[in-house]
């Protein structure tokens, strides 16, 4: 069956392996795709970068069939086609590669496979077909996974390799990979590009959707620039540079690194000593983590999402109990083994941005001044003798929408109206405002454009001047590096090594992100 | 001798108690390895257990009663279908609601009918489900075990019983050896999933609802035409909800299934015979507290010693494609 469909969509020489004209789409009011044109050459590798909300994983879900663009047409291999629905897409030969992956946890990487090309009414006769050509396309493709483990037990690397070997297995020619590399580490990333390229050189036509520049100059041949909802430029990636991506995506000029001067490490103010954290289901997750931060400098936690560090923050921040050791601020002990009371960290001078913001941070069917208040409510400033003042609330919310540039700078609007970045800002206003002397800061930049970014690593860096402590917990290794000060690194719940900046490149902390040890390293 | 007469009653009894459980959970299978929470298997036993009793009443034939309580149990299958998967409704809702229409309209239909009181006319001859001998049964009565265990305890039920028998080893192959089941298994645990496969994900839960009505519909028609000989108000008494816990403790598998409607079944069969018997030590123990043996067990089982029960991921989460 596999076979068929892969003769059906063959390419002819000339003709573009994927051509989109003029293709339109709006959401309500929300005009994601305007008259957007693209030809994607047979056996390339085509990079579509922009920020959040540029259009660009909404042009592939219409390619893949998600959506219906309101006007326009898709070529595949020079024939105008209709794609109603992804089995259509993937009976003109696309396959996709989602973010978040679409496999099915319990199930073996085979069943994972088969799933909606069985083969026949009984599974065994098409499993031995099946397993048959999956092991060619993993000798062809560099592309090894056990085929009998359940999914579910498989690190995110390979369960991404599940998702190409079941776009390959369905006869795809053209390859749609959406933010593949978030949640790889720079090795598990390297190897994948490795497999793109393998891809491409077998006359494959592969379409990597991203925000990282890095990953756009490393691999692709050309990039489409998106920039709300429309294109603004196509380049050959050869001929142009990480400046002028970013200049294009945002519309104006970036500073990709931050600027800052040396660090001045003052006292100690947070103290962490033998930190074990173990979860509900029984499942230590942080093991025996000490470590010092001091008045003045950033330290930055690395490591692979889903080591740990969630589960630090939230014990730090007095969210989740700890099973053992202890926590000072300023020297003063704060009891993580037997209370958990966030309100009392934050009493100890403890201000936290949390990694999830629309969960933790924020009740986006608030009004943002009410958001912005979560936590501190009882402040004496918002409170008259018996209610809240509501007058004073928004005033005060207004004047820090306009100190840290929210827009639209209105306190009435319901919070989830704001886009990602300017969330993140409300939650920073609020945290920072308190004038903290410790800041555990996670994922500030998950979902946030690159304008927004540039604006948040700035505060943080100001922060850091103004003699705060302050914790930063993130999987963009690029931020570590251009934000901390000493980095450490975990892994599997522990904290693996410490690194100074000026030491680390990518690839050393990508090792001990992996579980290699420093000396490997 | 005796001991031998009362273990083969206690097993015949089981047997017979486990009959609409195993229905009913394997139906509560299919609907929850699909991904809906299917709390109205109580109801559907229920109307289909009206339907059958008046339809065989009125007709004389048990098995039109049958094709009768099917039909009324899938069609109100469907209508928790649509409400659940077309509408996304919420499905505890939707399934609560099927048990407390049936509960109240079943009765009231039997009141304006056949005017006895909410129940259905006492049913005799074909129009109920009668013993069937197995063949040789006769003749090998007198071959020692084996031969008295196929006679008395494998042969003469009726065609009920035997079909709840077959629909165990059915299941077990139709989820776990097909295409329908490989599918039936995925759309249960990530939707999203399956419709990325394109495999449309409301037409598998549909088909799991139907199965899940063609079960409940034939359990219930095993109650009033089958174990019983009439339609009586509220004859299901919670089993439905037995057979959602049997469904639970046998982690959502169907042999395990089957041992746990047996197991509750054994039980409800050890305490009816335990009623008003002298136990050594305690004496007599008063009937209310023999009664509640079954679910108290099932309260035990299903706190403590079941271990880990992992229902199917998406069970009871309306699919919307959002991203």
């Amino acid at each position: 069956m596999a076979d068929q469909i892969k003769s059906e969509a063959s390419p002819s020489v000339a003709a573009p392996a994927v051509e989109l004209i003029g293709i339109d789409k709006r959401f309500g009011a929300v005009h994601a795709n305007r008259a957007v044109s693209l030809r994607i050459a047979v056996g390339s590798i085509h990079g579509i970068i922009g920020e959040n909300g540029a259009g660009k994983s909404t042009l592939m879900s219409i390619l893949y069939g998600y959506y219906q663009a309101d006007a326009g047409e898709i070529r595949i291999a020079g024939k105008p086609v209709h794609i109603g629905n992804s089995h259509d897409a993937l009976a003109h030969g696309i396959g996709m590669v989602h973010q978040h992956f679409m496999l099915v946890d319990p199930f073996t990487v085979l069943e994972n496979v088969m799933l909606g090309v069985e083969g026949g009414y009984l599974l065994a006769a098409g499993a031995a077909q099946a397993r048959a050509e999956l092991q060619r396309l993993q000798r062809d493709y560099k592309l090894e996974v056990d085929l009998d483990t359940p999914v579910g037990e498989l690190p995110v690397g390979l369960q991404q390799r599940v998702e190409i070997l079941k776009a390959l297995y369905r006869g795809a020619q053209v390859l749609i990979l959406d933010e593949p590399t978030g949640v790889l580490t720079p090795q598990e990333a390297d190897h994948l590009f490795r497999i793109l390229r393998a891809l491409r050189d077998e006359g494959k036509t592969v379409i990597l959707i991203t925000h990282k520049l890095r990953e756009i100059l490393e691999v692709t041949d050309r990039v489409t620039v998106m920039r709300q909802g429309a294109v603004v430029a196509e380049r050959a990636t050869r001929d142009t540079t990480k400046e002028e991506l970013a200049e294009l995506m945002v519309g104006r000029k970036v500073l990709l690194r931050v600027e800052k001067s040396p660090a001045k490490p003052g006292p100690v103010v947070l103290e962490v000593r033998g930190l074990t954290v173990i979860d509900g289901a029984g499942v230590r997750r942080v093991k025996d983590v000490s470590f010092d931060v001091r008045a003045g400098e950033i330290v930055g936690i690395a490591g692979v999402s889903g080591n740990g560090q969630s589960e630090l923050l939230e014990a730090l921040s007095g969210i989740r109990r700890a099973s053992s050791g202890t926590v000072k601020i300023k020297g003063s002990e704060c009891g993580v083994t037997h209370t958990i009371d966030p309100r009392a960290m934050r009493a100890l001078g403890l201000a936290h941005v949390p990694e999830d913001r629309q969960r933790m941070g924020l009740v986006t069917a608030f009004a943002i001044n009410e958001s912005a208040i979560l936590g501190y409510h009882d402040d004496k400033r918002y409170n008259g003798p018996l209610l809240m003042d509501r007058d004073k609330i928004i005033d005060l919310c207004g004047r820090q929408m306009g100190d840290y540039d929210v827009r639209p700078p209105d306190p009435r609007l319901r919070t989830a109206a704001l886009s990602g970045g300017n969330q993140q800002k409300v939650v920073l206003a609020r945290e920072f405002d308190r004038d903290p002397e410790l800041l555990l800061v996670g994922q500030p930049t998950r979902g946030v454009d690159i304008g927004a970014i540039e604006f948040i690593h700035r505060r943080l860096i100001a922060m850091r001047d103004a003699g705060k402590a302050v914790l930063l917990v993130s999987v963009e290794l690029d931020e570590i590096l251009s934000l901390a000060d000493r980095i450490l690194v975990m892994f599997d719940g522990r904290v693996v090594g410490e690194v100074a900046p000026a030491q680390a490149t990518e690839q050393k902390l990508g090792l001990m992100m992996a579980g290699a040890s420093e000396a490997a390293a | 001798m005796d001991t031998l007469l009362v273990l083969v009653s206690i097993i015949d009894a089981t047997l017979r108690v486990a009959t609409p459980l195993v229905l009913a959970a394997l139906g509560g299978l299919y609907a929850e390895r699909s991904g809906v929470v299917d709390i109205g298997l109580e109801g559907k036993m229920l109307g289909a257990a009206f339907a059958a009793a008046a339809v065989a009443a009125v007709s004389g034939s048990a098995l039109l009663g049958l094709v009768a309580g099917v039909a009324v149990s899938v069609a109100l299958a469907l209508v928790h279908a649509y409400a659940s998967v077309t509408h996304n409704g919420n499905q505890v809702v939707s399934g609560m609601a099927i048990n407390i229409m049936v509960a109240g309209l079943a009765p009231t239909l039997g009141v304006a009918w056949f005017r006895q009181g909410g129940q259905t006319p006492q049913l005799a001859g074909d129009a109920r489900f009668t013993p069937i001998d197995l063949p040789f049964a006769r003749a090998l009565e007198s071959v020692p075990v084996v031969g008295q265990l196929y006679s008395e305890i494998i042969s003469g039920h009726n065609l009920i019983v035997y079909i709840a028998a077959a629909a165990v080893p059915f299941s077990a192959w139709l989820v776990f050896r097909t295409r329908f089941g490989l599918r039936l298994r995925a759309v249960g645990e990530n939707p999203h999933a399956v419709d990325t496969a394109g495999v449309s994900v409301a037409d598998m839960r549909y088909r799991a609802m139907v199965l899940c009505g063609v079960l409940c519909g034939i359990a219930g028609a095993y109650l009033s035409t089958a174990h019983s000989a009439a339609f009586v108000r509220d004859m299901t008494a919670g089993k439905g909800y037995l057979a959602l816990a049997a469904l639970i403790f046998g982690k959502w598998k169907p042999w395990p299934t089957l041992t746990a409607c047996l197991l509750f079944a054994f039980t409800d069969a050890v305490q009816v015979r335990l009623q008003g018997v002298p136990l050594p030590l305690v004496g007599v123990i008063p009937v209310q507290f023999i009664q509640a043996i079954p679910y108290i067990l099932t309260v035990l089982l299903l706190a403590g010693f079941v271990g880990k029960a992992a229902a199917p991921r998406a069970s009871g989460i309306p699919f919307v494609k959002d991203r």
